[in-house]
């Protein structure tokens, strides 16, 4: 399992990922527990997801599906999650923007995938406050839980921000101004 | 030239600490090399062929004496004595090592400098025309857009990771110095029916292997809304790029396959959401960064000075060089120069320690302290007194730096070429030396007159071979290099792209084809006054093509001896 870090702090993750099947046939849903499910299962199984008897319903996005998709199931859901196939591929950043000021979502938006933490800052920046780190493979859960008390420090790579962002919704230029005033 | 406040110099002062520890970790085998590559060259760190390479910002070709000396300072001390400006104003470092990098890093960051995001899949350091703010033509002076974007483009955190390269040109005159049409983003700085300022902007053009001329998406773009109309365009790139083939990754292919109308449709409705948004600039912060530019401060003077004209009358080398690279200058009594790397012989855009420290000195004692990077690879002292000419033009000469061929065909623009870049199928430097003997004669090069001459060690075209009238690529043929020629493309207002003559030749054939171009130009020209690039364009490609490979059978014939050769 990979190792959670929710609002800068390391956190337990009591979330279960469901993935489509190698040819692309959907998971069976588990009776309980959250569970995090591709949106195409969503789409398919909403009622069915949202009527089991216990357990809350999340739903993760490829880099290429349009936030827009899950734009009316906002309040159904109790995590949204982006996953990064390599932390190269950087639509997620623009999902993670649009979900937040664009169709409101308040909720946890969650990184998934090749999350390391050189990436922290910026993703922190769009929006995201919940990261599934990329563990690697055969890495000792201690060296893991070590590396990921070190990760946290890059949250405050810059201090300042020029841009308008999630995070800061104002550009610098528009906080200057208030300052002076 | 801009001033950093507290809080520019803080980001770029934490970007060295971040990369100092990326770095540790790298080298303490905690990070890997895939992951560490895409945060090298953001920092612009590539490993080449011998080394790794260092690509140092200039934003927008602005330069100080003091950043020039640190330049000077960087390449004595971490690398073997010179620097190589390149065709995006920037200088790059041919022999640093790795893990002396941070400290270099934190050097530039003393002068106010950086290597941030000059490569790697981000939106690339801003260039600009290298007379904005002094050319008389200009309509805008566009070097406060330019940090203004400089500053949005700065770790935007939504478009670090874009399907590919990302680069903006901006030109506020009325002859396009700064290529706008060849760039991902062209922003054309005009003024409105009120005078007021705004932006014509082009998205879609590029050279590399799939040369393609830009669309223009807006005609008249109101300034206070430049930041959020590109954070629109560039959304849409990030979203709906290309990411499955490296060569189908750039705007341009989103562009061509959207089709523009489509592409600007997308743009538009994104920007309806931006659109007056938190983004949109204000009068106050325009104001802000213009007052955080030093402005020389000018001396009131004759429009012409007579020691200028008394000088040009006495002496004809120093005419002949006023000639090519000395530049009009908004005001009166002043002038911009020229100060050209392209001497036979050294690699085109190269400067030593000890050139980079004299020029300086020049820019102190005869330019306001300030120089500038042409995308041409040379430097230009951008404020200096017409009477104080002849005085530069004398100590350019000691330094090597007058050679009075700007426009002409010496004056090659060329990438570092196999000689260093790993990526190159070709050497570009040799072609360009053995180019510049060819034509050593400068009465021959005047009679020529204007030429622009490009060359690419490869398909990346970081060469500009594309857009010059005549244009050298490096090609691999069976593991032989190779180099092909094309003629008919154009810089500027007017821009084009060349027209490959045939197939391609041997190293030490280029120089002699491209003294058959120029024979046949000199030969079909009406006047002096046709360029080469207008004979072209008027009689077309054949005549050129025969003269180089004659009629079909001695075509055949040659053919057969390239295939030999190879």
């Amino acid at each position: 399992m990979a190792t959670l870090i929710r609002n800068a702090k390391l956190a337990h993750d009591s979330w279960q990922r469901l993935e489509a099947a190698a040819d692309g046939g959907l998971p069976s849903i588990p009776p309980q527990g959250d569970l995090l499910v591709p949106l195409k299962l969503w789409q398919l199984s909403s009622s069915a997801l949202l009527g089991r008897p216990s357990g809350r319903v999340g739903v993760w996005l490829a880099p290429q599906e349009d936030p827009a998709l899950i734009a009316d199931s906002l309040d159904a859901l109790a995590l949204i999650a982006v996953h990064f196939p390599q932390f190269t591929d950087g639509r997620g950043y623009s999902t993670a923007r649009l979900l937040r000021e664009r169709y409101g979502w308040k909720g946890e938006l969650r990184a998934i995938g090749d999350i390391q933490r050189d990436q922290l800052f910026y993703l922190s920046r769009v929006g995201f406050d919940a990261f599934e780190l990329n563990d690697g493979i055969d890495v000792p859960q201690e060296d893991l839980l070590r590396s990921a008390q070190a990760a946290l420090s890059a949250f405050g790579d810059f201090s300042e921000a020029y841009q308008t962002s999630v995070e800061r919704p104002l550009p610098l230029f528009r906080r200057r101004g208030a300052e002076v005033a | 030239m801009y001033q950093y406040d507290e809080i520019d110099q803080k980001l770029v002062d934490e970007r060295v600490a971040q990369f100092r520890e990326q770095t540790q970790r790298h080298l303490s085998g905690t990070l890997s090399e895939d992951d560490f590559r895409p945060l090298r060259l953001q920092n612009g760190l590539y490993i080449q062929r011998f080394a790794p390479m260092l690509r140092v910002a200039i934003p927008y070709g602005l330069l100080s004496s003091r950043q020039l000396r640190a330049l000077a300072h960087i390449a004595r001390k971490w690398d073997h004595g010179y620097g190589h400006f390149s065709t995006r104003q920037n200088i790059q470092f041919n022999w640093p090592k790795l893990e002396e990098v941070p400290d270099i890093l934190a050097h530039l960051a003393m002068v106010q400098m950086h290597a941030i995001q000059t490569s790697g899949n981000c939106i690339r350091n801003t260039t600009t025309d290298h007379l904005a703010g002094v050319a008389p033509d200009e309509i805008v002076d566009p070097l406060v857009w330019c940090e203004l974007i400089r500053q949005w483009s700065t770790f935007h955190p939504e478009f670090a990771y874009l399907p590919r390269k990302f680069k903006i040109a901006v030109s506020g005159a009325e002859q396009d110095r700064a290529a706008i049409q060849v760039h991902d983003i062209g922003l054309q700085a005009v003024r409105g029916d009120n005078g007021e300022t705004g932006f014509r902007v082009l998205v879609g053009g590029g050279l590399g292997r799939t040369p393609i001329i830009g669309t223009v998406i807006r005609e008249f773009l109101p300034w206070p809304h430049l930041l959020s109309y590109l954070d629109a365009i560039l959304r849409v790139y990030n979203r709906y790029g290309r990411r499955d083939n490296k060569y189908k990754a750039r705007i341009k292919i989103l562009v061509k396959e959207l089709t523009p109308e489509v592409f600007r449709a997308q743009v538009d409705a994104e920007w309806a959401h931006l659109q007056d948004g938190p983004a949109t600039l204000t009068a106050a912060e325009v104001a802000r960064i213009g007052s955080r530019f030093t402005r020389p401060q000018y001396l009131k003077l004759d429009a012409l000075s007579p020691q200028y004209t008394q000088a040009l009358a006495r002496e004809p080398g120093f005419a002949r060089w006023a000639g090519r690279n000395v530049h009009e200058h908004r005001v009166p009594g002043y002038a911009a120069v020229t100060l050209s790397l392209k001497k036979t012989g050294v690699p085109p855009g190269d400067a030593t320690t000890e050139q980079m420290e004299a020029v300086a000195d020049l820019a102190d004692r005869y330019s306001f302290g300030e120089l500038r990077v042409s995308h041409e690879q040379n430097l230009i002292l951008s404020d200096v007194k017409q009477s104080e000419l002849f005085a530069v033009w004398q100590e350019a000469k000691a330094l090597g730096l007058a050679t009075p061929n700007i426009g002409l065909i010496s004056n090659i623009i060329a990438c570092p070429g196999g000689d260093f870049c790993s990526l190159a199928n070709a050497k570009s430097i040799p072609v360009a030396a053995a180019i510049q003997r060819r034509f050593d004669d400068l009465d021959y090069q005047h009679d020529i007159g204007e030429l622009d001459l490009n060359i690419s060690g490869c398909m990346n075209s970081c060469g500009h071979h594309h857009v010059g009238h005549i244009g050298i690529l490096g090609v691999d043929k069976q593991g032989a290099e190779f180099y092909q020629v094309s003629i008919g493309g154009a810089q500027g207002n007017a821009a084009s792209l060349g027209k490959v003559i045939g197939p391609s030749f041997a190293q030490d054939e280029v120089a002699e084809v491209i003294a058959r171009l120029i024979e046949t130009y000199l030969a079909r020209r009406d006047s002096e006054a046709e360029r080469f690039i207008d004979v072209v364009r008027r009689i077309g490609i054949e005549p050129f093509k025969e003269n180089v490979y004659g009629n079909a059978h001695q075509k055949r014939e040659a053919r057969a001896r390239q295939l030999a050769a190879a």
